[in-house]
């Protein structure tokens, strides 16, 4: 299963709007565990071994 | 070195009290074939397979026996064959407390469990919990009952080794006794003294690799208690007597209790029995009577050598590699480092196979350890995290595991020891049964199976074996002086599922610790002698 690289998010403002405000309210050691039950979910939708190690090294800037 | 011998430990089991052996007195030093270094698990399983192949082996100790605290308690069903295979397994199934099924805890609420054998039909359980005392004096007694037979293995209590001096064809060395040093000479010098090897450091061999910056609690208590014999793992426990914690049951009504305390503790401080008693009091309630029976604090590293063959002196088990508890792959691998060494030196002893196929044993255990290495340093990094965001993960893992299922596989609180699968190194051939299981390929050690009265692996190892299955093999033929012997079989339904797969029959070349060199569909003499050959080096 090949990353996605392009526009894939159906709503995109809304999406972006929608992560923002999940953080708020949070000091910063509440948004860490925040973002990693996040990614922790979102990788096990992909689930791909494949994907998930191509998604990380995307963001690593590779 | 020749300093006079001094007591490490105390010796529960005086198995082998100091006797001035005739070697002491000969005018020139005596010359043995085989010489094993340190009477722990591994080098009595070396000494006891190398003894039973009808060779004569010395093993020297520092120590008279056995020494105290239950230390490896885990033993694994692949030791548990091994010891079978060598006369010593029924007495550790029979005195050991099965156990196939580990919960892990978050806090209050159980986060995972895990079931590590949930197929019948074989002889031994995944694992047994059975303190190292009686696992080391079980082998030490299987070896008085082969000697009884005839066997030649020599324990030679008080026997410290000072020196060594590697040669070309062997190793000369100087022991020291109570009575004073005395020389030896032998073909092979087996170490297998441990993580600190004092044989290691004497040949200015390096063990390189990680620190953990943890310390563990170890308390055995004594109680009778009727938790069930499953292994308990909390993570962050909500009794705050560590910041992870264990409790698994041992025989003789002993609890294995584990503590992680943390890196900046007063070891001396935490080993005192109020300190120690006031952590188990948490965990246990106020109301449960408990007599500490062994306490003691570890920390751990994980590493190896680069090579566990050097010239003549092979290293097995922790002088080779060591390895973070949590997954017991610590004896457990060293009793299968002595078993993959044992059948290539006696192959080399009787002159049959060359000094090169050691270097098998070097190539097929140095990625056993890797393998060890890696799964242990995995579940210390989930157990100690090294950095905040390690850490971030492991409790965003612990948090989400109560509620969602899909996080549970990612809680690590240690994967316990299976054996590892040589498959892809040199020796072994393609995989040439289409449709056969991956558990017996090529690589992998022969799954047990119900067979008459008794279990499959019962009339297989210590020489080459063919299996036919559906299919016909010969029943014995002599290859270059190696005998190969046939056992012939009709697939029952356990037999299909371990060994067909989808195939109708099947042929199984096997080598002598039960490892399957190759597999076919049919007999073909040509193709067994051409396998043989090849993982013989020849």
């Amino acid at each position: 299963m090949a990353l996605v690289l392009t526009p894939n998010i159906d709503n995109p403002d809304g999406f972006y709007d929608a992560l923002v405000q999940a953080h708020e309210g949070l000091n910063a050691d509440e948004s860490a565990a925040f973002n990693a039950r996040l990614i922790l979910i979102l990788a096990n939708q992909v689930g791909n071994e494949e994907t998930l190690r191509a998604a990380l090294k995307t963001a690593q800037g590779a | 070195m020749t300093a006079p011998l001094t007591d490490r430990y105390a010796v529960t089991h005086r198995l082998y009290p100091y006797r001035r052996s005739a070697d002491q007195d000969a005018a020139e030093p005596a010359r043995h074939p085989v010489v094993v270094v340190g009477g722990g698990p591994v080098g009595l399983v070396t000494a006891l397979d190398l003894g039973l192949k009808g060779h004569r082996v010395v093993l020297l100790d520092d120590h008279e026996g056995v020494g105290t605290g239950s230390r490896a308690i885990c033993f694994s069903k692949r030791t548990l064959e091994i010891c079978h295979r060598l006369g010593a397994g029924e007495q550790m199934l029979d005195k050991g407390v099965v156990w196939s099924r580990g919960r892990v805890f978050h806090d209050r609420d159980e986060i995972y469990a895990f079931d590590l054998l949930p197929e019948a039909g074989h002889r031994h359980p995944a694992f047994i919990n059975l303190s190292q005392i009686d696992f080391e004096r079980f082998l030490a007694e299987a070896i008085a009952r082969a000697n009884a037979e005839g066997a030649q293995i020599e324990l030679r209590g008080r026997n410290r080794v000072d020196a060594v001096d590697p040669r070309a064809d062997g190793v000369s060395f100087d022991v020291m006794t109570p009575e004073g040093p005395y020389q030896m000479e032998a073909d092979w010098l087996i170490a297998c003294d441990g993580a600190r090897s004092p044989v290691r450091d004497m040949l200015g061999l390096g063990f390189e690799g990680r620190v953990f910056e943890d310390n563990f609690l170890i308390a055995d208590v004594r109680m009778t208690a009727d938790f069930p014999t499953e292994r308990w793992f909390w993570f962050e426990p909500w009794f705050k007597s560590g910041a992870s914690a264990l409790l698994h049951k041992q025989p003789d009504d002993i609890w294995r209790i584990d503590f992680q305390l943390g890196w900046d503790i007063d070891r001396e401080e935490e080993l005192k029995e109020d300190n120690v008693r006031a952590r188990v009091d948490a965990m246990l309630g106020p109301d449960v009577a408990y007599k500490l029976d062994w306490t003691s604090i570890y920390t751990f590293q994980c590493r190896r050598m680069d090579a566990f063959v050097q010239g003549r002196v092979v290293f097995a088990g922790d002088s080779a590699h060591q390895v973070s508890p949590f997954g017991a792959r610590g004896a457990n691998s060293g009793v299968q480092d002595a078993e993959n060494l044992a059948w290539r030196l006696d192959l080399i002893l009787r002159g049959v196979a060359g000094e090169t196929l050691m270097q098998g044993y070097n190539r097929e255990r140095v990625m056993a350890a890797d393998e060890n290495i890696l799964n242990s340093t995995r579940a210390t990094d989930f157990l100690t995290p090294k950095s905040a965001v390690s850490r971030t993960f492991r409790d965003a893992v612990l948090h989400l595991a109560s509620d969602h299922a899909f996080a549970r596989p990612l809680v690590n609180s240690g994967r316990l020891s299976v054996p590892c699968v040589y498959g892809r190194l040199p020796g072994f051939g393609a995989d040439a049964l289409e449709g056969g299981p991956d558990r017996s390929r090529p690589g992998a050690p022969c799954p047990d199976a119900p067979r008459g009265e008794g279990y499959l692996l019962d009339g297989i190892g210590d020489g080459f074996q063919l299996l036919g299955i559906n299919a016909f093999v010969p029943d014995a033929f002599d290859l270059d002086g190696i005998a190969v012997t046939g056992l012939q079989l009709e697939a029952d339904a356990d037999i299909k599922a371990r060994y067909l797969g989808v195939a109708d029959h099947a042929v199984y070349l096997i080598r002598p610790d039960q490892h399957v060199v190759a597999r076919w569909p049919v007999y073909s003499a040509e193709a067994v002698i051409a396998a043989i050959r090849a993982h013989l080096g020849r």
